[in-house]
């Protein structure tokens, strides 16, 4: 108990150590509030993006703190309800013929620079036989009503202003042919400016929905895709990368430090009982080691993982397999061929300890101290191999991970079109774990390493 | 008289050194003989591991029916090009043969003899042909595929491994002759800036000085039309590799340099290094006499091991970069499914290490005087 404490206040001497010990602690804590806030089996159905999970999500849109470091704001992504938001409204009426004459106004404030992506309408009703029926109209803010569309609605309809060809036909004509591009440039731009100049201010979409039945109503749900969505932005798959900036941390930790743990315990077990047994077990296990040096580490996971399995826990096992006869056997055989002399050994033989006892009560807490620094240290390197396998494509395909969203980044180019976010945020956190690990790693090596106090 | 029986002993010393010096050769050559033969038995055994691993889904088996087939097919078609053997009996003749072949190659023998098969085919460099992968000169040898490809990993390697080991040895020794300055606390601080791999900076480094300032390539090794003199073509390769070689040398910087200086003041604060201080000597024969003599052998070995080590970093760097070496071809190979080319890239990658390991051996035995040769009685 005491030792425990002198380790703490030494480690409380190095402010390396602090800041190394505060990032992996904080490491953890995030890890565990994602666990708790997006179960397993829901991350794996996000990440995989059907269209029921992602249709809210725009396409590569860049995350919102992007906007902090801009003097030209992007335009936001909304997604309001009708009712649901003071500046979405809804007013139903009953209707002399039956039926409700329903009038929707959402109005708001343009004033970005930029167009957004779409705009999506999202109709739900009920009814027994007739169709609702609702037509929409846009008041800009130079006060020009644009109407939109009229359209018969089925009980979950959507209505996508980008792909109506009836709207960008009226658009054109508005524009008095100096044709948009696309049905946004053609809403939100100014009547007969050329080029195309944002009509900033408020406007005012009205959506008029009549039903013909008693007891028949409308929803709706207006959607904005704009150029950044969230705090982590999407992917070109309209995926969140919340779901992945989050779902990475635990992974990693999960990786790296069963990996560390699971190849330092066994390194540890085979250079004792070699030691401790000597003769040709020994000498097998000096040539083990020496095999492993040759091989290619590296390659030979690549191989498994194209060969057998992307698994992340088979790669875990076949990395931790290759780890176990590292060349730090070498070092431990040292320590232990001097502790096997010590006294207290013999007089553990003298009264009898087996050879198990000896081994594990005797002779491994003897080097526990000194293969700790090595083993944080090494939770880095193993947390970058997963991210170095995932580069390559060989990433577990249902896990999301960070090296994966690197990965998925490159094959899309992201570094050629300026979507720097993508490839950025992983990068980030992949680097603050490293830190994290390394700056404790290396603390803790000092401590435990009485030669290089001090220095 | 007193000279006389002085010109014996001297003579008896010289006749004793000089024995002594062809012991020690004698020595010297036969502990590099066993090394030899320990080191080759590690590269068989490596390799064979290597081949196990590859072959236990039957991969190696398949890439060598593939080649079979493949040579079969192409007979077939020369000899029947002139005939007209009807479709069905070239079907035959052409099963027949690789049913021969196979036999002839040993495919179908149990297990244990293949593997010996494919070990004996792997360490004469006889990897098969790739499935879908060409080597710029057309070739679908694996081998040519790779050794095409070895310089340009030569040369990103050597060149940074090499700037790497003399800046950062030279500013190591610097930094330890200013134990507690300023630049002594930031190396000691920055080290842990070396637990990312290079392939990491390189991604890093692309993003600032290729998509943002522009100013360098994303990647490849010459531009795309080559410029034709031979200066453009070389600063062109030099404009190319500067990223790729400063993020392998950025990421081992700290690290080297720090362990360096350790290294350095650990061993400047033996007790002989003050003898040599209270003698008045230097402190630069101080330096490369009492410090740098005894840590040559880590500084080979920590040399050594970074080699070792970097043929994983390699591998991603060069992907990142594109550059067109080894590593490269491992993605593509990996990309395509092309199991030759991955199955051979191992084993050369095995080999690189093997080799490797051998030169630190070898440079061991002759710079650290403790080493005792062949078993040294």
């Amino acid at each position: 108990m005491k030792r425990l404490k002198d380790s703490f206040r030494d480690i409380a001497r190095y402010p390396s150590a602090i800041i190394g010990m505060i990032i992996v602690l904080a490491l953890f804590a995030f890890s565990f509030y994602t666990m708790w806030k997006i179960p397993y089996h829901e991350a794996i159905k996000m990440w995989r993006a059907s269209e029921s999970i992602v249709y809210k999500n725009p396409k590569n849109a860049r995350p919102t703190w992007v906007n902090w470091f801009r003097k030209d704001k992007l335009p936001v992504s909304v997604d309001v309800i009708a009712g649901e938001d003071d500046d979405f409204t809804k007013v139903s009426e009953p209707r002399a013929s039956g039926g409700n004459s329903i009038e929707f106004v959402y109005s708001f404030d343009y004033d970005y620079n930029e167009l957004p992506q779409d705009f999506f309408l999202y109709f739900t009703s009920n009814y027994q036989s007739k169709n609702p029926f609702v037509s929409m109209t846009l008041l800009t803010p130079s006060g020009e009503d644009i109407k939109i569309a009229d359209i018969g609605i089925t009980k979950n309809q959507n209505y996508r202003f980008e792909q109506d060809e009836k709207l960008r036909t009226r658009l054109n004509r508005l524009h008095k042919g100096n044709e948009p591009s696309t049905a946004m440039q053609g809403l939100l731009s100014k009547l007969g400016s050329d080029p195309f100049e944002i009509d900033k201010g408020t406007y005012k979409l009205t959506i008029q929905a009549t039903t013909f039945e008693e007891g028949s109503d409308v929803d709706v749900e207006l959607i904005m895709h704009g150029k950044v969505f969230g705090f982590f932005g999407t992917d070109h798959l309209r995926r969140d990368l919340k779901v992945a900036m989050m779902w990475g941390a635990p992974i990693a930790l999960a990786f790296g430090l069963t990996a560390a743990l699971g190849s330092a315990i066994i390194t540890m077990f085979i250079s004792a009982i070699g030691t401790w047994f000597g003769g040709w077990l020994d000498e097998l296990i000096q040539r083990i080691t020496e095999v492993n040096m040759v091989l290619p580490y590296f390659a030979i996971l690549i191989m498994v993982g194209t060969f057998y399995s992307r698994s992340i826990w088979t790669l875990l096992l076949v990395t931790i397999i290759l780890n176990m006869f590292s060349a730090s056997i070498k070092s431990q055989r040292a320590i232990f061929l001097q502790v096997k002399e010590s006294t207290y050994i013999e007089a553990a033989i003298a009264y009898g300890a087996s050879d198990l006892r000896v081994v594990t009560r005797y002779m491994i807490p003897r080097v526990i101290p000194m293969i700790i620094p090595g083993l944080v240290s090494a939770v880095p390197s193993y947390v970058f191999l997963e991210a170095s396998l995932a580069l390559l494509g060989l990433g577990d395909p249902s896990i999301p991970t960070w090296g994966k969203v690197i990965n998925d980044a490159r094959t899309v180019g992201a570094q050629y079109q300026g979507m720097y976010y993508w490839i950025l945020e992983p990068a980030v956190l992949l680097m603050i774990t490293g830190f994290g690990f390394a700056l404790l790693g290396f603390a803790l090596d000092r401590i435990f390493n009485p030669r290089l106090r001090g220095m | 008289m007193t000279t006389e029986k002085k010109n014996i002993s001297l003579e008896s010393t010289v006749e004793y050194s000089k024995q002594a010096s062809r012991a020690t050769a004698k020595r010297l050559i036969r502990f590099f003989i066993r090394r030899l033969i320990l080191l080759m038995i590690t590269i068989v055994v490596g390799v064979y591991i290597t081949i196990i691993v590859a072959n236990m889904g039957g991969y190696v088996d398949t890439i060598l029916k593939s080649a079979i087939r493949e040579e079969v097919n192409m007979q077939v078609a020369e000899m029947s090009a002139k005939s007209n053997i009807p479709e069905s009996e070239r079907r035959e003749l052409i099963e027949s043969m690789i049913e021969e072949r196979e036999k002839i190659a040993g495919l179908d023998q149990p297990f244990i003899r293949r593997s010996f098969t494919h070990l004996k085919n792997a360490l004469t460099l006889n990897f098969g042909r790739a499935r879908f992968m060409i080597s710029d000169h057309g070739s679908r040898m694996v081998r040519n595929i790779i050794l095409e490809r070895l310089p340009a990993t030569l040369l990103l390697m050597g060149t940074s491994q090499l700037l790497l080991f003399a800046i950062s040895l030279f500013l190591a020794l610097v930094v330890s002759r200013h134990y507690g300055s300023f630049w002594d606390k930031l190396i000691v601080t920055l080290s842990p800036t070396s637990s990312i791999p290079p392939w990491f900076y390189g991604i890093f480094l692309i993003l600032i000085f290729a998509a943002w300032l522009k100013v360098l390539p994303f990647g490849g090794m010459v531009a795309a039309p080559p410029p034709p003199t031979k200066i453009g073509y070389f600063l062109s390769v030099l404009k190319h590799m500067i990223l790729p070689a400063f993020s392998l040398f950025i990421s081992s910087f700290m690290i080297s340099t720090y362990s360096w200086r350790t290294f350095f003041l650990i061993y400047s604060s033996e007790d002989y290094v003050d003898m040599a201080k209270a003698k008045g000597l230097g402190s630069r024969a101080i330096e490369r006499r009492y410090i740098l003599r005894p840590t040559l052998p880590n500084i080979i070995t920590s040399f050594a091991l970074m080699l070792v080590g970097i043929w994983t970093g390699a591998t991603l760097t060069e992907t990142v970069f594109l550059w067109p070496g080894l590593g490269t071809i491992i993605y593509e190979a990996v990309s395509r499914y092309d199991t030759a080319v991955i199955v051979g890239t191992t084993i050369i990658q095995a080999y690189l290490l093997g080799i490797t390991v051998f030169l630190l051996d070898f440079l061991y035995a002759i710079v650290d005087p403790r080493v005792k040769l062949g078993g040294g009685k």
